[in-house]
């Protein structure tokens, strides 16, 4: 899995209620939800994020609430990838079971700036920054995990037999 | 293979003798819990399995709560589709307005969690159950929707902070205070994929309500679950509630914990956690005058009779502050009604107040109390990210139900203490 894009950049702590309001939480239709992502931390993100773009951002990345709305406000803002130094572990486990790319690399996080070019090649564990040249390893997600991302997802996993 | 009580219950539900942390497990589900905002995610999800049941009709619940009574048409047609799914799947546990009370307050009320038992739900405050020794936790639509289907649920199985309670809660505090000084110290990612295991002589101490409470907010330190040591009075509790027999781990002596915090009880002073994150905890030796517009008393913490109880105390023959709103919401039907038979909600509507029938409207800035731009309120919630209540620029004080009285009375953010004269 390698993803291409450029970087927007959040810091710590970045919570489900500013990823997607509860005011918006009566519907669950991907572009609707898109169409507000973001918006009480930073209402230009949905302006200017392109598709395949990569968010980097601090600790304890999608705490808060359990929605799944979150990941896939995200995934549907065009975002390919999510970087951060750690995930609040619901918000992990979602991403996975939606299939929205994530990974954690604090060293990645401190050393890419907004607007930087970025490559992630997830099964190498390598997080290339085009921009400056620099380089940064991740691990490798568990085989178990590996599988879901690998069937697309839980249902898709379920549907396959993985269960 | 020594292990935490967490662990013990995950071992049980995976078919195996011991499990250590950092596996992943495959665990088989008690309860799958979902509401009117997160079901209809797993449903849409569960329909592209073309499954004609779910893995037991008595071990799925939904709770129309967040945004029930209907808010608006989405809202309404979010509902509408829970029940058609329900009424479809002949779902035993179903919940609508009438019968329906906030999820984390009714499924301890009806007796469907019990101590052993391995729930999730699709609702980040599902590990409130870990107060009757359940391995409880907030998982997304997905998972709900997975475990509908086969009835299980995949864990990393977590490590564990240990916490040692010792002494006893002085006069109007509680186990909000509690929880707000313990998130204030480890921070909201304390215990981020940790259990938070609470024993101790100080449990002694504990109401249920004060452990429901406490066990509600370990995810606001980042935690998987929280979890606490099974004792008579949880006994006592799950045995009134008609709950299933209950199965109690006790953690091994030698369990290994990544830490170990010891909270002497008596030390702990009324708490208020400040804007824009839960760990933001100040003691009142360290807050200024602050001019509040509105109180909240409800939600899945601090929505129950004790709390109830608790506020009623301090706002009897007193009258709210002019210019502050005060919503009161009990969290369920049952103790919406042992709230008026104790007189509670004539004390409340004559201090000022509204009480409202149950719902989580305000605790996630649905509706029932949406604050402007630059307002402030004292609530009795569980979080207080930016725009939690309302507008982005509006400010959420977190605190108990005592606190949250006693700053109804004056306008301002106040200490019980202060009303009561301790």
């Amino acid at each position: 899995m390698k993803y291409t894009g450029n970087i927007i950049k959040y810091g710590d702590n970045v919570d489900t209620d500013v990823i997607i309001p509860a005011r918006y939480l009566n519907t669950s239709d991907h572009a609707e939800l898109a169409s507000h992502c973001m918006e009480d931390l930073d209402n230009t993100f949905v302006s200017r994020v392109k598709q395949g773009d990569i968010i980097t951002a601090g600790q304890n990345f999608g705490c808060g609430s359990s929605r799944e709305h979150a990941p896939i406000a995200i995934k549907a803002s065009g975002v390919s990838l999510v970087i951060a130094k750690s995930f609040a572990r619901i918000f992990y486990r979602n991403a996975i079971n939606i299939g929205l790319a994530i990974v954690e690399c604090p060293e990645a996080c401190d050393g890419i700036s907004e607007g930087d070019k970025v490559e992630a090649d997830l099964d190498n564990g390598i997080i290339r920054n085009i921009t400056t040249g620099r380089e940064y390893k991740t691990a490798p997600f568990p085989d178990f995990v590996q599988k879901i991302i690998e069937n697309g997802g839980l249902m898709q996993a379920i549907t396959n037999g993985v269960f | 293979m020594a292990m935490t009580m967490t662990q013990k219950i995950l071992a049980a539900h995976s078919g195996r003798e011991s499990v250590c942390s950092g596996e992943l497990i495959l665990a088989d589900l008690d309860l799958v819990l979902g509401n009117d905002i997160t079901s209809p995610v797993a449903i849409k999800e569960f329909s592209k399995l073309g499954k004609d049941s779910v893995f037991d009709r008595n071990k799925v619940t939904m709770v129309m709560d967040h945004f029930a009574p209907n808010k608006d048409i989405k809202a309404a047609e979010q509902c509408k589709m829970c029940r058609d799914f329900c009424t479809e799947k002949d779902i035993t546990h179903f919940y609508d307005v009438g019968e329906m009370g906030i999820e984390h307050a009714l499924l301890p009320e009806k007796g469907l969690v019990t101590a052993g038992n391995v729930v999730i739900g699709a609702d980040s405050h599902t590990c409130t159950y870990g107060a009757l020794g359940a391995f409880s936790t907030g998982v997304g639509s997905t998972d709900m929707a997975c475990g509908m289907a086969v009835g299980k649920a995949w864990f990393k199985v977590p490590s564990a902070m240990k916490i040692v309670l010792t002494g006893e809660l002085r006069r109007f505090v509680s186990g909000k205070d509690v929880i707000l000084h313990i998130i204030g110290e480890i921070g909201v990612d304390g215990a981020l994929y940790k259990s938070m295991e609470f024993t101790g002589e100080g449990l002694a101490s504990l109401t249920m309500a004060d452990r429901l409470c406490m066990a509600n907010m370990a995810i606001e330190a980042g935690a998987k679950n929280g979890i606490f040591e099974v004792d008579d009075i949880t006994l006592d509790y799950i045995r009134a509630h008609g709950g299933a027999e209950p199965v109690i781990y006790k953690a091994d002596d030698d369990a290994v914990y990544d830490e170990v915090l010891t909270v002497d009880l008596s030390e702990i002073e009324p708490t208020v956690a400040f804007p824009h994150l839960p760990e933001n905890a100040r003691i009142f030796s360290e807050i200024d005058n602050i001019r509040i517009d509105q109180v909240v008393i409800g939600s899945c913490t601090n929505g129950r009779l004790e709390d109830l109880i608790a506020a009623a105390e301090i706002m009897k023959g007193r009258k709210c502050a002019k210019n502050v709103r005060v919503i009161v919401i009990p969290a369920t039907q049952q103790i919406y009604l042992d709230a008026m038979e104790m007189g509670l909600i004539r004390i409340f509507i004559e201090s000022g107040a509204v009480v409202s029938t149950p719902t989580c409207g305000p605790c996630l800035g649905g509706y029932m109390g949406i604050l402007a731009a630059g307002e402030r309120a004292v609530t009795t919630t569980n979080r207080n990210f930016v725009g939690r209540m309302g507008h982005p620029e509006s400010e959420v004080y977190l605190a108990s139900p005592a606190t949250a009285a006693a700053s109804a009375i004056t306008g301002r953010i106040t200490s019980p203490w202060e009303v009561m004269k301790l």
